[in-house]
């Protein structure tokens, strides 16, 4: 089982070539060998949505993937949401101030899932909303400062106070 | 109390960090040189343990150990968890041991540990572990396991039977035999599992220099797990440090002191380099506690007006395999049925069972919800046969605010008598009715049955006591770089716990949220600590936090005082500066004050003040404050589905004075989501052996965000007299009432059919069998 591969992936920017093995998730490839633990794994068989990542700008369940799989693409995290130490991501004031998170744990899925959701659909009702994010579990909110803070999100996204990601 | 912070809806302390990714779970921690780990699981309810051959998995590559129960003996002075809460009416000791010992007694019973270079090498090799396992009889049913020659759960046990009490108070038969009705409900009530989206996890490291451990556990109560690791390893208290970090979720199952911990952390000792074992979604499904099957047999007596004259009947309780928490959840649904109504006698079996299933213990509501749904579905009942609104039925039983404070029968696990501390239980029952639309429900209700549709509407009312003590430890420090540090005892799992915390000391302390930095969850900061459980941090941690601000408010101002040749009631403080009223110049900084008192060696310090500048409080406060509520939803059932859609959902709610609405809020509707999923979605299904066959998210459905309605949210204020803030607690309230008032709607919905519901939860397909029986 210890058959690797080397790889070159872009994470939030940034090329990485590595030696993986081949079993290894894209989930666990970020976590430990890269050290962004900001992505989650919450049941590591696709339900609950806190591993998700984008992968060329799309949605992806980094706990479905396997870490050679993303050779040659770009991933991004939540880790490279925020534009600077001192600021955040609309997305991510939008949730501070609607409560949007409690533990945090589903945080980063639902974070990424929204980012490629509002892109798409900048102007979303709350059941649109709901939709995007139903495949995301969160255990702690009932979902309704989620809902709100991505309301929230997609009008200070569209007056432009913030860079869209 | 400044009040720009208390009681307002400031940033939380937890969110930029977790909202950056940069939050530190225990998963997040790694060590060098560190190795993962990997259990060997039960995969039967019951069997006797042969054998155990580990030399296959040892002779893979990059595996360092595996460890079964006989590998870990040397090292045990205990080999049990012993973490039941005293009661008289235990009649069998069962306590978990590390890993199994000759039999395992569930499915997902730890039997042996591996350790190895990586996650994916640990679980390879507990594949190779060879366990020849000799199946016997398991017990899935917490009923048929008290029937005459029933297996027995544990080889070599009398019987099924854990314990047995009783709880009530006056003569209920003389009640029953004067009463003008009487009506008596079976009922069954499940309640799955947490789930929280973390799993649970531990990381343990050895420091052989300082003959010192280290234990970072998602555990709820990290002192609990010292004093555990401390009575299980023969180490004393300095040698023993437990961490919580950031926690993705509690709930209820990370309060308690696993297996799991303190084999990961044996294992961390023997292989000399630091382990980490996670728990997988799997794993959780099999090996962290739930609180699940209860079966009730409860009648209730009433005169014509349908004014309570008594409650009677029996529990049979499912306590899982072993005790891992005690007899406290049957004993607060007991306590929960009569709570807030006027029950003038009361009589209440329970029998604690044993089977082959993972141990019971507390998920959010701890008893409570069931112990709502028997009372709520005994008051319809009622209302049914008498004719009588639902809502009419309560008001007439309601305990009145006029009352208050009422001191009932009921005896708390502790002894103390249960007394109802404040609130206007029949205010927040109308608020909640007006909400709800409750008055104009018939005609909507109508017509919508004239187009075809099956509306209906529901409702329960909730008390639960919050806040369990005896105390939670805080200290308040201000250190020489002028900054405010809160230690507490009390745990953080995602409820605000550090922002409630600095905003009761901040408001005390300058009020700038920004210069206070709270540390929960860590037994080198603090020696005392009995942490998350219970609705209590906010009341029990949260007074001691501000009588302890409050002491340390008191000697920087005595302090400021002798620097600024002025009065201490002259001075306030404001921000990092503690200055003369209406003179902002004449000022000097928390900083100077604490460094005045921190000494220089050969000088004295001024004006005879003690040294330090500091308190540390254990406020003691034994009874429980109790909060109430009352939930109202509004449902449509599609007959031919058995569909159930929430169309509205309201609940008013008092947890007396609020420290953070926002987060009561978050609270509540969490609570309330949770309660949902019990209502309508999840079931942790066994097979007649006691295999568990729902153990992926895909079997057992939470509710996503497509299934939850918006709930409304308000708030009555009751302050409490039992603690100086006034506080309730709120973690698990919003969970209460909710199966009993969404089984209410849907049976109302349904009520042209004449469908009765007796069991929590329901699915489509039950609704839809119930609607064909009801036809029959």
């Amino acid at each position: 089982m210890a058959e690797s591969r080397n790889i070159t992936v872009t994470v939030n920017g940034k090329r990485h070539e590595q030696q993986v093995q081949v079993r290894l998730t894209l989930a666990d490839f970020l976590r430990q060998q890269l050290g962004l633990t900001g992505t989650h794994l919450g049941c590591e068989h696709g339900v609950c949505g806190a591993c998700t990542v984008l992968l060329d700008g799309n949605s992806t369940r980094s706990c479905l993937m396997l870490a050679v799989q993303a050779h040659g693409h770009e991933v991004a995290t939540v880790e490279g949401l925020a534009p600077g130490p001192d600021a955040l991501h609309p997305l991510q004031e939008a949730f501070r101030d609607n409560h949007g998170l409690q533990c945090g744990f589903c945080t980063p899925g639902i974070l990424m899932t929204l980012v490629e959701f509002l892109r798409d659909n900048p102007n979303p009702t709350e059941q649109e909303v709901r939709v995007a994010i139903s495949g995301n579990l969160c255990r702690c909110t009932g979902y309704q400062g989620i809902v709100a803070a991505a309301l929230d999100a997609a009008k200070r996204l569209q007056t432009g106070k913030g860079p869209s990601a | 109390m400044n009040a720009a912070v208390f009681g307002t809806r400031v940033d939380r302390l937890e969110d930029p960090q977790l909202l950056r990714g940069m939050g530190r779970f225990v998963d997040d921690i790694r060590f060098p040189g560190m190795l993962e780990a990997a259990f060997v699981r039960s995969p039967h309810g019951h069997a006797a343990i042969r054998s155990l051959d580990k030399r296959a998995a040892l002779a893979l590559p990059r595996v360092h150990a595996v460890l079964a129960r006989e590998d870990l003996l040397p090292h045990l002075r205990n080999e049990r968890l012993v973490v039941g809460l005293p009661s008289s009416s235990y009649k069998q000791d069962l306590n978990r041991p590390a890993l199994a010992i000759g039999e395992v007694v569930y499915v997902g019973e730890p039997v042996a540990i591996v350790v190895a270079e990586d996650r994916y090498i640990a679980e390879d090799a507990a594949a190779l572990v060879e366990v020849d396992y000799d199946p016997l009889p398991a017990v899935a049913d917490c009923r048929a396991a008290l029937a005459p020659g029933a297996p027995v759960v544990h080889r070599g046990a009398p019987h099924n039977l854990l314990a047995e009490f009783r709880m009530g108070y006056g003569d209920a038969d003389a009640a029953f035999a004067k009463a003008a009705h009487v009506f008596r409900e079976s009922l069954w009530q499940h309640r799955g599992g947490s789930h929280s989206i973390e799993c649970r996890g531990a990381v343990a490291s050895y420091d052989a220099i300082d003959d010192r451990l280290t234990l970072w556990s998602s555990t709820q109560m990290p002192h609990q797990a010292m004093r555990q690791l401390c009575d299980m390893l023969g180490r004393d208290e300095n040698q023993v440090r437990v961490v919580t970090p950031d926690v993705g979720g509690g709930f209820g199952p990370k309060l308690v002191f696993y297996p799991e911990d303190v084999v990961t952390a044996l294992a961390a000792m023997i292989v000399g380099r630091p382990v980490k074992w996670i728990e997988d979604r799997r794993e959780h499904f099999v090996a962290s506690t739930q609180e699940r099957d209860q079966y009730w047999e409860v009648e209730i007596a009433v005169d014509r007006e349908a004014r309570i004259l008594g409650i009677r009947g029996s529990i049979i309780h499912d306590h899982g395999a072993y005790t891992a928490r005690g007899v406290n959840l049957p004993h607060n649904s007991a306590e929960t049925v009569p709570l807030q109504y006027e029950v003038p006698a009361y009589s209440m079996n329970v029998k604690v069972v044993l089977t082959n299933k993972i141990p019971v213990t507390p998920v959010r509501g701890a008893g409570h919800p069931q112990g709502t749904f028997a009372m709520e579905r005994l008051l319809d009942r009622v209302a049914r046969e008498l004719k009588i609104d639902r809502a009419e039925v309560r008001r007439r039983n309601l305990i009145p605010a006029s009352k208050m404070p009422y001191t009932t029968q009921l005896k708390a696990r502790g002894g103390m008598a249960v007394v109802l501390d404040s609130g206007d239980y029949p205010k927040c029952q109308e608020d909640a009715l007006a909400r709800g639309g409750w008055t104009d429900f018939p005609a909507r209700q109508a017509a919508a049955r004239k187009a075809g549709r099956y509306i209906g509407i529901g409702m329960a009312n909730f008390c639960k006591g919050t806040g369990r003590g005896p105390f939670e430890s805080v200290t308040v420090r201000i250190g020489p770089s002028g900054r405010v540090h809160v230690y507490s005892g009390a745990a953080a799992m995602g409820q605000s716990t550090r922002t409630m915390l600095a905003q009761i000391v901040a408001g005390q302390l300058g009020g700038d949220m920004g210069n206070v930095s709270v540390t929960t969850g860590d037994t080198a900061a603090i020696a005392l600590g009995i942490g998350g459980s219970n609705s209590r941090q906010t009341v029990m941690a949260g007074s001691s936090a501000h009588v302890a601000a409050v002491k340390v408010r008191e000697k920087a101002l005595q302090i400021a005082g002798h620097v600024l040749e002025a009065s201490a009631q002259d001075l306030e403080i404001d921000g990092d500066q503690v200055h003369v009223k209406g003179a902002p110049g004449m000022k000097v900084s928390l900083a100077k004050i604490a460094r005045t008192v921190a000494g220089t060696a050969g000088y004295s310090l001024p004006g005879g003040i003690a040294p330090g500048l500091e308190a540390t409080e254990h406020m003691v406060i034994d009874d429980m404050t109790h909060a109430n509520g009352t939930a109202v939803v509004e449902v449509e059932v599609d007959v031919e589905t058995g569909a159930v859609e929430l169309r509205k959902f309201v609940v008013v709610h008092d947890c007396g004075r609020i420290v953070h609405p926002t987060i009561v809020d978050g609270q509540i509707i969490g609570g309330t989501a949770h309660g949902i999923g019990n209502a309508l979605f999840e079931w942790m299904g066994f097979d007649e052996n006691a295999q568990p066959v729902t153990t992926t998210f895909a079997d057992y459905l939470l509710v996503t965000a497509t299934e939850m309605p918006h709930i409304e949210v308000a708030h009555h204020e009751s302050p409490s007299p039992l603690n100086p803030l006034g506080v309730k607690g709120v973690g698990e309230c919003g969970v209460i009432p909710v199966a009993a008032a969404v089984v209410s709607a849907v049976e109302d919905a349904l009520s042209p059919f004449g469908v009765h519901i007796a069991q929590t939860p329901i699915f489509p397909a039950q609704i839809v069998a119930m609607i064909e029986r009801a036809h029959r």
